[in-house]
């Protein structure tokens, strides 16, 4: 992970990519969100998806999964640079997620994450605020997926 | 009985839950896809800004899910969700918890592009047993209208 002050407005990170086969979709969806065109292909193929569909907080959580491994990969370069590690704070929420098209079984998703605010914390000083927007891309290009997110960033002096 | 659009005025719908969270269902939704120290180790979650071990909040929403689903989303003719508007974390989900949902419908309205359906935009608000806010969320699904779902049904 970087900190507040290496990160700029535009900056994007390819997060790398994730396939929804039918049996993860179903296990997701079995536990979460178990809508009936999310669990059989069947009914998905009747619903306005035309197929079976991952829950849209399926898609959501594997985007999140992405971006926390592209932060460990991260982690483990400015460690072997000999660098200070910047450990992410929470996040306060998101704005604008899109479910644009559905996400059917097979489908490969590349995800990435553009920075398009940056600010200081008025009530925690130590700690930047950011806003990413986190895209998924299937395999014939067209944009699936989309939210506006918030995090805090901790700032490079910060006391720890 | 299924219900439609007409079933959503705006106004309180339900309050649903009590639903209990785990410690290990926490660490395992932790484990799949938000495997940060502060959804995953107890020492490190003490040091972390939430002061505690707590749930990813993506599991705090895939959990909302469910309880719409088995509140009324299971049995409402829905055509899925275009998106969530917004979305806030107030305050972190620990284990053990028994989470509150309330919905609210903020709006209804007949789609313009497809009449034969309507757009319901919803506000659920994920309560604790002590009553703190945990996660406030704005969406809109897409449900079918009565005059529909008759209409397939005789056909």
């Amino acid at each position: 992970m970087r900190f507040f002050e290496d990160i700029e407005i535009g900056q994007r990170r390819e997060l790398g990519s994730f396939t929804f086969t039918a049996d993860l979709i179903k296990k997701f969806a079995a536990q979460f969100d178990p809508q009936r065109f999310h669990l059989d292909e069947e009914e998905g193929r009747k619903s306005l998806f035309g197929g079976l569909a991952a829950s849209g907080w399926h898609v959501g959580s594997v985007c999140m999964k992405l971006l926390v491994a592209e932060g460990q990969r991260q982690a483990k370069e400015a460690l072997a640079r000999g660098e200070k590690i910047a450990i992410w704070g929470p996040s306060p929420g998101f704005r604008e997620l899109r479910w644009i098209k559905p996400v059917l079984a097979g489908d490969t998703i590349s995800f990435a994450s553009e920075i398009e605010s940056l600010r200081s914390s008025d009530s925690r000083p130590e700690w930047g605020i950011l806003q990413a927007r986190n895209t998924g891309t299937n395999q014939r290009g067209e944009l699936v997926f989309s939210l506006l997110a918030t995090a805090f960033v901790p700032r490079r002096n910060a006391r720890s | 009985m299924t219900l439609t659009f007409e079933d959503f005025p705006p106004g309180h719908f339900g309050t649903f839950g009590p639903r209990r969270v785990t410690r290990e269902e926490i660490l395992a939704f932790a484990a799949e896809f938000d495997p940060q120290p502060m959804h995953l180790d107890e020492e490190a979650a003490k040091r972390s800004m939430l002061k505690g071990l707590s749930a990813s909040g993506w599991h705090l929403c895939s959990i909302m899910m469910r309880m719409m689903f088995d509140g009324y989303i299971g049995r409402t003719a829905s055509l899925g969700s275009p998106g969530v508007n917004e979305l806030r974390w107030l305050a972190p989900l620990r284990p053990g918890d028994d989470l509150t949902l309330d919905i609210d419908v903020a709006e209804a309205r007949v789609s313009r592009s497809r009449p034969e359906t309507g757009i319901v935009t919803f506000k659920g608000v994920v309560r604790n047993a002590a009553g703190q806010v945990l996660c406030e969320m704005v969406s809109p699904i897409i449900v079918q209208r009565r005059a529909n779902i008759a209409a397939e049904q005789a056909g």
